[in-house]
């Protein structure tokens, strides 16, 4: 026989079991985090331990549409660059125009490699004229470093060293105000500016990824509990609550935006030829400027444009009925398969059924009519599977006035 | 101010050719040449008072013959006749020498009535072997992306003249591609001489020893080659390596180039993705529609264009090019010509060659890895002046060797360490021919530091590029871009760092014109 002859505790016998751990980094956060933590439904963003849930999903996304939500965005990579070229090396880098970046803004880019493919998107912070802080979802420290060569430039990887939080919803103005960040009415959208904060300074920003009136606060590690205690202190008769990841990325679906690996495979992580996607094919063809300077993938990008070899296009969808239509088949006249569901969730602000998908061209582009997808709901363990019709729309499916309103409406 | 079609940067014989071949084609070309006169690592120089001698390349054994067609250079001066052809030497401290005769050994004598027999085979299997890659030197590499007719049909000939092979040779030739030298030779020869003379070329100019993989393909890239029509030949052109290129001037010349020599180019200018003219080093700028650079192509990606206007995995890919040189040159002015033991008349003005065995070769080249330069070198030794005497004073003697190994990263630094390399040097040859060492008027030794310095050739090396497997046909200078046209519109590469590779060949310059004209530009 082999059974135990005694029972150790699950204690004992998890520790007796350590290989099986999952070893995933903290954030500067992770004490608050892990206090709030009713559900224990973590997962592994780039390495670190995030909550899909801290204590109910649902609720979580209501505090960023009702109340004021706080997100810990710390695992987001993070790179400073500064120096005298630190401008004409983004410039080389990245789609946009950074020579139209002013200090104090910040803007959404994407960049390419060589081919045209998008490496990554991101967030581009120029705090000063001489200094930037370039926010990924994946890494790309080699990749910098090698197109930082012959530009005057400092890479440099801050990621575990800067502590990030997303404070989103309407109220999320009145916590900051209340929380003694004077001048912080100032900040109109994709504005920053550096507020004092417990002996350091706190860079505060009027961005998002929730289209819903919000900042992103980012603080040396150090000061991020004292910020955080902050916040929750201020906010607490307006609603704050801590949430994770789901309820983003609902707030993020409804504002239209897109998640690398998500939404599309980035270029370095693609294993198929067929799934690297130039900016034009997932909607990021806007952020291309011809007329500046040199940038990576240029020459690439042109061509497919000059032979029409852009093959793939992202689309919003709503999708007739309730049930969203996560990772469905879109359909062409029902039976031609021509792309394929990412993102859907009933959207309860836009009270429509919504959708983010890719389809091969000319489908979704030329081609927008007879558009179906086919959604296998279970229903008592059974499978029914819905054809339902599909409409390509504009991207966001809501539009907050108080997103852009200034000066932020105090709720 | 004249207007041009093509600005060539870099007098060398591929920059000439590229130039030559595209004003024949009805361009107006202007070269642009850094150094006082054209010719770059294929010039005849004055070393020594009196004493002149090829200064980087000496021995002429691929000049394309479809360089000399279409250039027309025996109308210009270039005389290649069957006579001149000069035979390899393996020179012997203990014993006569054993001699190849003709192109490349047609006749082996100083060896066993066996070994000759089995030479014969050996030879015939090699010429037969680099026979099938020869085309790919008159071609673009082929272009994995795509295509034309024209070009696939090309390769398909290749895939053709193989099958023609019979299915045995056809699987040995396979077989044998990526080997190494050594293990080759040792596979069909017993003299060891005669293997040291073929492991010493299937190395030459190359980071490889005779025992590293692949170092075989030296050997076929040096019988691809051919000089008046046959396989393998080889010959010192009558008023050295200059004599060549300034018949290749001539040529461009009569076709309408303009040639100006010190003048330095600072910078490709590029706007909006296309080069669209130089600035020289004076500041002057001059505008063209097609710039053809026929320098290194990491120098020319790299400092003349600059990364800004380059895509990062460009770059990475230009950066990882290796070219640190191995081999060094040896100019001597003796006073009289010196007498290697066991050398007849005729053996004295052919290539000697000191590389006693594959083991002497492969010790040779162990050091170069570790930053070191070989204590016993090997070496390509010629003395011009024997069958050229407007080469040196009356009664006097110019030798002229190529010299390994010599790493260009020395460990200690060349300053400290070329007078301890001369000095090797200087041993290894008096073993060779007693009583050299006293007839030295003067010594000129190019390091590969000295062969950057004064010649513009990164790393100093004379392929401006490694020229083993991963840097041939479609990875040179980089895979995705072999094609002579770069990702900058409008700028062309013509020099030995494209396809197919270095020595006197013209080969890269012919391709690229060619190319320049086919695609317009």
């Amino acid at each position: 026989m082999n059974h135990q002859p005694t029972l150790k505790s699950s204690k004992a016998r998890t520790a007796a079991q350590s290989h099986f751990r999952t070893l995933r980094l903290g954030t500067p956060f992770q004490p608050h985090i892990d206090a709030l933590a009713k559900t224990q439904d973590w997962y592994n963003w780039a390495g670190y331990r995030a909550p899909h849930s801290l204590w109910d999903e649902e609720l979580e996304y209501f505090a960023i549409r009702s109340q004021a939500a706080l997100f810990d965005i710390s695992p987001m990579t993070k790179y400073r660059i500064e120096g005298p070229d630190a401008e004409a090396f983004l410039d080389r880098v990245t789609l946009r125009d950074v020579t139209k970046l002013k200090p104090g803004r910040v803007h959404y880019t994407a960049w390419c490699d060589d081919e045209g493919f998008v490496l990554d998107d991101g967030t581009l912070f120029r705090l000063s004229p001489t200094r930037f802080r370039l926010c990924s979802q994946e890494r790309h420290l080699p990749w910098l470093l090698d197109s930082a060569i012959g530009f005057n430039v400092v890479i440099e990887e801050e990621t575990e060293t800067v502590a990030g939080l997303a404070l989103q919803g309407p109220t999320s103005f009145a916590v900051l105000r209340d929380a003694g960040f004077a001048g912080v009415e100032k900040l109109k959208v994709f504005d920053l500016a550096e507020f004092p904060h417990d002996g350091g300074t706190v860079t505060i920003s009027r961005t998002g990824f929730t289209g819903d009136l919000g900042y992103e606060l980012f603080v040396p590690a150090e000061k991020a509990l004292s910020l955080w205690d902050r916040l929750m202190t201020s906010g607490e008769l307006r609603g704050i609550r801590a949430i994770g990841y789901t309820a983003l990325n609902r707030a993020r679906l409804e504002a239209g935006l897109i998640v690398a690996n998500a939404d599309f495979t980035t270029a370095e992580h693609a294993i198929r030829a067929d799934r690297l996607r130039m900016p034009d094919e997932i909607g990021l063809g806007f952020m291309v400027d011809l007329e500046k300077g040199h940038f990576n993938g240029r020459r690439a990008i042109l061509g497919a444009r000059a032979k029409r070899k852009l093959r793939y296009v992202l689309v919003g969808l709503e999708i007739e009925g309730n049930i969203p239509a996560e990772h469905a088949i879109v359909y062409h006249k029902k039976h031609q398969e021509v792309g394929l569901v990412s993102a859907a969730m009933w959207s309860p602000m836009a009270k429509r059924n919504i959708a983010i998908a890719s389809l091969a061209r000319p489908y979704g582009d030329t081609m927008v009519e007879d558009l179906w997808v086919e959604i296998y709901t279970m229903r008592e363990l059974q499978y029914q599977k819905l054809m339902k019709r599909a409409k390509v729309v504009a991207r966001p499916f809501i539009k907050l006035d108080r997103r852009t309103a200034n000066p932020p409406a105090d709720f | 101010m004249t207007s041009f079609d093509a600005i060539v940067i870099g007098g060398g014989h591929n920059g000439l050719v590229a130039a030559a071949t595209l004003a024949k084609a009805g361009r107006k070309v202007l070269v642009l040449e850094a150094a006082s006169e054209v010719g770059g690592a294929a010039r005849t120089k004055d070393f020594a008072p009196g004493f002149r001698v090829s200064s980087i390349a000496h021995v002429l054994t691929r000049l394309h013959p479809d360089v000399v067609k279409t250039l027309e250079l025996e109308k210009h001066g270039l005389q290649i006749a069957r006579g001149d052809f000069m035979p390899s030497v393996a020179l012997s401290k203990d014993g006569p020498p054993l001699v190849l005769h003709g192109a490349y050994g047609e006749v082996l004598t100083g060896s066993t009535p066996s070994e000759q027999s089995v030479w014969k085979e050996l030879r015939a299997q090699l010429m037969r072997y680099a026979g099938i890659l020869k085309p790919f030197l008159s071609r673009r590499p082929p272009d994995l992306a795509g295509m034309s007719l024209a070009e696939t049909a090309a390769l398909g000939q290749t895939a053709l003249a193989l099958k023609k092979l019979g299915k045995e040779d056809m699987r040995d030739f396979l077989r044998v591609l990526l080997m190494n030298v050594a293990d080759l030779l040792d596979e069909q020869l017993a003299d060891i001489r005669l293997k040291g003379l073929l492991a010493f070329d299937a190395t030459l100019g190359s980071h490889l020893g005779p025992r590293s993989p692949t170092s075989l393909l030296g050997l076929y890239y040096r019988l691809a080659g051919e000089t008046g029509g046959a396989a393998g030949a080889q010959m010192l052109p009558k008023g050295g390596m200059g004599a060549v290129v300034a018949a290749i001037r001539a040529a461009g010349e009569k076709a309408g180039v303009t040639i100006r020599t010190a003048a330095p180019v600072a910078k490709i200018i590029v706007e909006k993705g296309r080069a669209v003219g130089v600035a020289l080093d004076s500041g002057e700028v001059l505008r063209a529609r097609t710039i053809v650079s026929a320098i290194n192509p990491a120098a020319t990606m790299l400092d003349l264009v600059g990364p800004r206007e380059i895509d990062t995995g460009f770059i990475r890919k230009v950066k990882n090019i290796r070219m640190k040189g191995d081999a060094a040159k040896l100019h001597l002015a003796l006073d009289r010509p010196p007498q290697f033991s066991g050398v007849d008349a005729a053996g004295h003005k052919g290539r000697l060659v000191i590389a006693p065995s594959p083991d002497h070769v492969e010790r040779a080249f162990n050091p170069s890895k570790y930053g070191e330069f070989s204590p016993e070198p090997v070496m390509e030794i010629t003395l011009p002046s024997l069958s050229d005497p407007s080469l040196a004073p009356s009664g006097a003697c110019v030798l002229s060797a190529v010299v390994q190994y010599a790493p260009y990263a020395l460990k200690e630094g060349w300053d400290a360490g070329k007078p301890k390399f001369l000095k090797a040097i200087m041993a290894q040859l008096e073993s060779y021919a007693p009583g050299i060492g006293n007839s030295v008027l003067h010594a000129e030794l190019l390091t590969p530091a000295d062969i950057e310095a004064n010649y513009r050739m990164p790393g100093g090396h004379w392929h401006h590029g490694e020229l083993q497997a991963d840097q041939m046909l479609m990875s040179r200078p980089v895979s995705g871009w072999s094609g002579y046209n770069t990702p900058i519109d409008g700028l062309f590469l013509a020099g030995a760092g494209s396809h197919p590779g270095g020595g006197v060949s013209g080969a890269p310059g012919l391709n690229a014109a060619r190319r320049i004209i086919a695609m317009k530009g």
